[in-house]
């Protein structure tokens, strides 16, 4: 299909990596963060890293919803699920997170009542179907997902329906960012912006990376031409010495966002003063609550919460893999103790996480001539870059009809 | 859920101005529309849908690559078409 094709030219790519290369200085190492779950398949589906200098290296971020969310709210939600007379109601995603005493699928057999839905406006009919039943919704994810959530609460308010509340788990990506740069193993050059959460909060929030840390961030596409060539933009600015927002992704993103999106959230919902996020610990103003207004519907004020914090199993580096510390492969467990299958972090049990990503498409050999330690400590892993074995980005679009 | 798919509108629904029908992969389905009926919604319009709700509409070039690159995230893909097949949003 022509479409698809121009996004995947095998030439633009080669024109592309050539340019990037003789942006480079020699001698000196970049390291980029991904910040989006989205790019981080892009980057392994297409073995785009085997397109890059040595001297460049990508990290991911930690923009997979379902993986920066701590095991202690999973057991907080368990807890409400097993209330008498509630529906919980979540994203398939999340069935199979681990919390400290099992997962949702775990609750569900002992009993609870727990469905999945693909939409919180799925979560709101359970809830006009059984009026006698309280329909919680157990809300994720950034900004892409939380205007969902907050208009679905408008639409409940709307239409009087009294029995449904949310467990509000909302994140917002521009504090995660934030910590990352003010963590003092710090190495990163520029930022791969994430696509699809910028549709909602646009590029101008971004501006305080450039402006107080001087690093430039390209709000980024999803195909394999969108990602090198946001490299390249993050390359030409670091040459030419400026860090500033820039928009590659130009055709979906509004330079602006949503404004309706973002007034639906600000609406209902209000920042919480601290939370917690798995790897980065705990971040101020990182994520959202129902607002005042809108307590009714609010399963934290319903229900009682535990609210425990549990620490991550020793075993698992989500941690490290989402703050771009380690690739996925370097984690002990990856592929060994922890698959897709019997996952024991976020990361592989997320279809978004880095780590099932690069299971799924990690047909690789590893490559560890140098070992300096990888990632944001050594300010570049191209020593510990993956080689994949063929299925690079030649490979034509075969799923493309 | 993260990554929208892109959606066409095949119908207005009358009577709810916030719903709309679109086809994904040849499954119809209902989703809300009311966070981008200020670009004004007709039939044949694409849209990025992230769980049942319309964020952006896009033209039908970047519709198509997007649909290819969801198609080559396999099963992530397949679940999230899963899910939606099973959606009944009314």
């Amino acid at each position: 299909m022509r479409f698809v094709d121009e996004y995947r030219d095998a030439g633009q790519a080669r024109q592309l990596a050539a340019r990037i290369r003789d942006l480079c200085e020699p001698g000196r190492h970049y390291t980029f963060m991904e910040v989006c779950g989205g790019h981080t398949h892009t980057i392994y589906k297409h073995g785009l890293e085997d397109h890059l200098p040595e001297t460049v290296s990508l990290v991911h971020g930690p923009g997979c919803p379902v993986c920066v969310i701590p095991m202690g709210r999973i057991d907080d939600a368990i807890a409400i699920a097993h209330e008498p007379g509630v529906i919980m109601t979540s994203f398939g995603d999340m069935m199979r997170v681990p919390g400290g005493r099992g997962s949702f699928l775990d609750a569900k057999a002992a009993g609870a009542d727990i469905r999945m839905v693909y939409s919180p406006l799925d979560a709101l009919k359970i809830a006009r179907q059984n009026p006698d039943r309280t329909v919680v919704f157990m809300a994720i994810g950034f900004e892409t997902t939380a205007p969902s959530t907050a208009m679905t609460v408008l639409r409940a308010e709307a239409e009087g329906i009294g029995n449904f509340a949310v467990f509000c788990n909302h994140v917002t990506i521009l504090p995660a960012i934030k910590a990352i740069l003010d963590s003092p193993d710090m190495r990163l050059d520029g930022f791969i912006g994430p696509g699809h959460v910028s549709t909602v909060i646009g590029c101008r929030p971004y501006s305080f990376i450039a402006g107080d840390y001087g690093k430039p961030l390209v709000c980024a596409g999803f195909e394999p031409l969108d990602v090198l060539q946001s490299v390249h933009m993050l390359l030409r600015q670091l040459a030419e010495g400026r860090a500033e927002v820039e928009n590659q992704y130009t055709r979906v993103v509004p330079w602006d966002g949503n404004p309706r999106a973002l007034s639906a959230i600000s609406r209902v919902m209000e920042l919480r003063p601290h939370f917690e996020w798995r790897g980065l610990g705990f971040i101020a103003n990182s994520a959202l609550r129902m607002g005042e207004s809108y307590a009714a519907y609010d399963a934290e004020r319903r229900f009682p919460v535990p609210g425990v914090r549990v620490a991550d199993p020793k075993a698992c580096q989500c941690g490290e893999v989402l703050k771009g510390v380690l690739k996925p492969w370097e984690c002990k467990v990856f592929g060994t103790a922890c698959t897709p299958e019997t996952p024991i972090g976020t990361c592989m049990v997320s279809s978004e996480g880095a780590c099932a990503a690069y299971y799924n498409f990690g047909r690789f050999t590893r490559r560890r001539e140098v070992a300096p330690s990888p990632g944001l400590r050594s300010g570049g892993s191209a020593a510990t870059r993956a080689t994949r074995e063929g299925d690079g980005f030649e490979r034509p679009s075969s799923l493309t009809k | 859920m993260c990554l929208g798919i892109p959606g066409e509108i095949v119908e207005l629904i009358p009577g709810q101005p916030e719903l709309a029908k679109v086809e994904v992969a040849g499954v119809r389905r209902a989703i809300n529309v009311g966070l981008v009926s200020q670009d004004g919604i007709r039939p044949g319009d694409w849209v990025l849908v992230h769980v049942g709700f319309a964020m952006s509409k896009i033209d039908e070039q970047e519709a198509a690559a997007t649909l290819a690159l969801l198609r080559g995230l396999g099963q992530a893909y397949t679940d999230e078409l899963e899910a939606l097949a099973e959606s009944d949003i009314t």
